[in-house]
């Protein structure tokens, strides 16, 4: 309880007649990287907006550091944002930008100067300083917007989809960079993010957001490998939600192996065979759709029920072909039982 | 070749425009001011120096103080609530922008004689702000609003407020005011927020609502006409007196020759103290 640098009970906030938030409860550790994750307009930036004081909840609390926060006002919080489109100051040149903080802090030239070239070294932005915003690329963007908020060394810092605007390949680079910073500074992180690569990928802890509410918090491990209701598994894992014998399950594609025969049901015992060989399943359908995407092939079946099943696979199947019918199966480990939304 | 020559057929007409209407109508004045009047009616064609010197008189030099102090009053004045009011207009929900804006611009459908003389209507002793008054029982005595400094002064704010107000809200509506946020976030209380963020950003707006209040606060003639009475004596209106009255149309050029020498004075000494690069166009 002593090192929870951040708890979030039972916050609620509405606009209007939409209820955003629907109650929020969270506990962040010291140090920690917690990811935010959810499909747009689920209620990521409004929570941390919350945290960060720019936002007042209906109800609930944010207690930072043991200490109630919530009627606080931004300033009296030791919480920093990297908002989502960087809103840096376009009259000052990035030294200033990245100094505000401090300057509000009173600090002296010197101690300034000398911090914000420290700040510049840790986001590799050194002899920027001069730079107008107006004069930097989006990447350098978004550094700045970082080591703004990081000069003050705050409890928690909240970033809002900080990598979203840039392109694939520096998205990699920083995440792998923020990641570094994360662990070097010992800051608490609160990073927003609508891709589930980049949560799995970074987090240590992610919680899966949908419709105001957290539907899972857990590790990267334990979201995706057991997701605990059909929209985690879809969200996280993009896996196929299939109904059989009254169980919902939560299938990924690459698991998914066809047949042009139905097996015995005795191989759907798992008891019975050997572990490499042992399918369940058995579900008759039909190819629908075949196609290349990303590398992978990709097959679209049908099930009787209405349900549309995705397999993929790496290389060339050209076993199957749309219009021919099939059967579904999978191993039994690969099958994890999820609860309806 | 034949593009450049297309492009001179395009702009020639603006060229012409500008020498007819703007360079003509100066290089006119100029050329009267150093010009002598003749004894009844027109100029004579004799190079002088008088008119100039005839500014010097102290008379003259009390009607260019008294513009000045006016036109800073104005300004200052017009700046102090239109900075406020164009900012909060910035602020709200789009409809009632679209009506704030009706209502600052429905004025300019009328003339603004027609208004002037409207507040006599409302202001002059006996008016109708007054008998209001008296009926309520809240005063005995005419206030005699009309017919001073103070008249006029409230004239000129009103006529030129439109101007401050669209300039700000101009520079207000474009703000980011995640900007704002950020600067509370990053530890600014509300006020240093203002100060820092959004005062820097819809600079702008204040520098460029000042040009357009006080320029053509110096050249106002007819609201010191109509609500100083007479009493109340710009370089606008002595400007006015000398063409139409005095006839002395040398003197009036030169008068408004050193106006505008004035004014040019102003802008480049402000661009040179605001640092204003927002300002390019007027200068
Ligand atoms: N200031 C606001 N006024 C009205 N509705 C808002 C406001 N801020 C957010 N919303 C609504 O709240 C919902 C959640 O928004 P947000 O927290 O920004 O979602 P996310 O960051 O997950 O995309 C959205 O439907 C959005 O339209
Ligand atoms: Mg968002």
């Amino acid at each position: 309880m002593s090192q929870d640098v951040l708890i979030l009970k039972g916050i609620e906030k509405s606009f209007g007649e939409t209820r955003v938030l629907q109650g929020i409860d969270l506990h962040i550790a010291q140090g920690e990287f917690l990811t935010l994750l959810g499909s747009s307009g689920c209620g990521k930036t409004t929570t941390i907006r919350i945290v960060a004081g720019l936002e007042t909840p209906d109800a609930g609390q944010v207690l930072l550091d043991g200490e109630d926060v919530t009627d606080k006002e931004p300033y009296q919080r030791n919480v920093n944002t990297v908002f989502q489109n960087y809103a840096l100051f376009p009259h000052m040149n990035v030294e200033e930008n990245i100094g505000y903080g401090l300057k509000l802090k009173k600090k002296s030239k010197q101690q300034i100067h000398e911090a914000v070239m420290e700040a510049l070294k840790l986001v590799q932005l050194e002899g920027y300083e001069k730079r107008m915003p107006s004069e930097l690329s989006g990447g350098q963007r978004q550094r700045v917007a970082i080591a703004r908020s990081i000069i003050n060394e705050p409890k928690v810092l909240l970033l809002d989809e900080p990598l979203g605007a840039l392109d694939l390949q520096l998205r990699r680079q920083m995440q792998l960079e923020l990641k570094r910073l994360q662990k070097k500074l010992g800051i608490t992180f609160i990073y927003i993010t609508h891709d589930q690569e980049e949560a799995l990928n970074m987090s240590d802890r992610i919680a899966v957001m949908k419709d105001g509410r957290f539907v899972q918090i857990g590790t990267a491990h334990e979201i995706y490998d057991h997701p605990r209701t059909a929209y985690v598994a879809r969200f996280v894992g993009n896996a196929n939600i299939i109904h059989v014998d009254g169980q919902t399950l939560a299938v990924r594609s690459e698991n998914i192996q066809l047949m042009s025969q139905k097996m015995d049901e005795m191989d759907r015992l798992p008891e019975n065979v050997d572990h490499q060989k042992s399918f369940v399943g058995g579900l008759p359908g039909m190819i629908k759709e075949k196609s290349f995407v990303g590398g992978m092939l990709r097959i679209v079946i049908a099930l009787e029920d209405g349900t549309e099943v995705i397999a993929s696979r790496h290389g060339i199947d050209a076993d199957w072909e749309p219009g021919q019918s099939c059967f579904v199966y999978w191993e039994p480990q690969a099958g994890v039982t999820v609860e309806e939304e | 070749m034949g593009r450049k020559s297309n492009n001179w057929l395009l702009i020639a007409p603006m060229y012409i425009f500008t020498l007819l209407f703007v360079a003509g109508p100066l290089i006119y004045m100029l050329v009267l001011s150093f010009l002598q009047k003749a004894d009844v009616w027109g100029v004579e064609f004799v190079f002088t120096l008088k008119n100039y010197l005839k500014i010097g008189k102290q008379v003259y030099l009390n009607t260019f103080w008294e513009s000045i102090k006016l036109a800073f009053a104005t300004t200052a004045l017009t700046l102090l609530i239109g900075y406020p009011f164009g900012y909060f207009m910035a602020k709200l929900p789009e409809k009632r922008k679209t009506l704030f804006m009706l209502l600052i611009v429905i004025p300019f459908w009328t003339n603004a004689l027609m208004r002037m003389y409207g507040w006599i209507i409302l202001f002059r002793s006996n008016g109708l702000i007054e008998q209001g008054l008296m009926a309520l029982g809240l005063i005995d005595d005419s206030l005699k609003m009309l017919y001073n400094y103070k008249a006029v002064l409230a004239g000129m704010v009103y006529a030129l407020l439109p101007f401050m107000i669209l300039s700000v809200y101009s520079s207000a509506e474009k703000m980011d005011w995640t900007l704002v946020e950020a600067a509370k976030d990053l530890g600014a209380k509300s006020w240093q927020a203002f100060v820092t963020i959004t005062l820097k950003l819809t600079l702008p707006g204040i520098l460029s609502g000042v040009i357009l209040v006080f320029i053509p606060s110096m050249g106002l003639f007819f609201i010191a006409d109509i609500l100083g009475g007479g009493k109340i004596m710009l370089v606008g209106n002595l400007i006015q007196n000398q063409l139409m009255s005095t006839r002395d149309w040398p003197f009036a050029a030169a008068l408004a020759v050193i106006l505008m020498l004035f004014t040019t004075l102003f802008i480049w000494g402000y661009k040179k103290i605001t640092h204003s690069d927002e300002l390019e166009g007027l200068l």
